[in-house]
């Protein structure tokens, strides 16, 4: 019998991969605009890494810690777009 | 009970996967426009299947809480959300003249910049 937990470690150890290839593209990318989509998808990554925790620990709160960061993320993402676009 | 928990994890695997996905292709494209579209799409898929799969994977603990509809609610809020961000940094970045990939066929905006349908911000 398979138990359902170990595979819920696996997707977490896929998804720390794709955190770190995303970093490697937020080190290395040649402009602002680069390392802001490289944080948005470290930013997505997380959230469901929080997800999962929230989930295996039982408790719902973490729920909604997730939600507020998802908020949070997007603000950022539009206040530094219009910031490069000379409209802030 | 057991075999929703299992389809559960199958799903998050799934959606790891995609998320893997879209973190090399942010990696190997040649091009700020193509990073942005790969990073966005691929990434909503793989977040959505991976909520999807947290809500399964919790299926047992639904009578108790609210699980399924802050996944309902999750989900909404990344299908609405993420494309907004990618298409407006998307056009910061045309507007501050990051240069295209050189193989690069079309840019429809830039015919409508020379047809006076779009103009470019100005500086405040």
């Amino acid at each position: 019998m398979i138990n359902a937990e170990t595979i819920v470690y696996v997707a977490v150890a896929i998804m720390m991969l794709a955190m770190l290839l995303a970093t490697v593209r937020f080190v290395k990318g040649p402009s602002v605009v680069d390392r802001v989509v490289a944080f948005d998808s470290l930013t997505i990554t997380s959230l469901v890494i929080i997800s999962v925790i929230a989930a295996l620990s039982n408790r719902m709160i973490y729920f909604d810690v997730a939600i507020v960061y998802g908020l949070l993320s997007f603000i950022g993402v539009i206040v530094v777009a219009k910031y490069i676009q000379k409209g802030l | 009970m057991d075999t929703i928990k299992i389809i559960g994890a199958i799903m998050l695997v799934m959606g790891a996967f995609s998320l893997l996905v879209a973190a090399i292709g942010l990696l190997r494209m040649p091009d700020v426009y193509n990073r942005v579209q790969t990073g966005t799409k691929a990434s909503t898929l793989g977040a959505i299947v991976s909520f999807i799969g947290v809500g399964l994977f919790k299926f047992d603990s639904w009578s108790d809480g609210n699980w399924i509809g802050r996944v309902i609610i999750l989900i909404i809020f990344i299908l609405l959300t993420n494309p907004v961000s990618s298409h407006v940094l998307m056009r910061a970045a045309y507007f501050m003249k990051v240069p295209l990939w050189e193989k690069t066929k079309v840019d429809k905006l830039k015919v409508d910049i020379d047809n006076n349908v779009v103009k470019e911000p100005e500086n405040e």
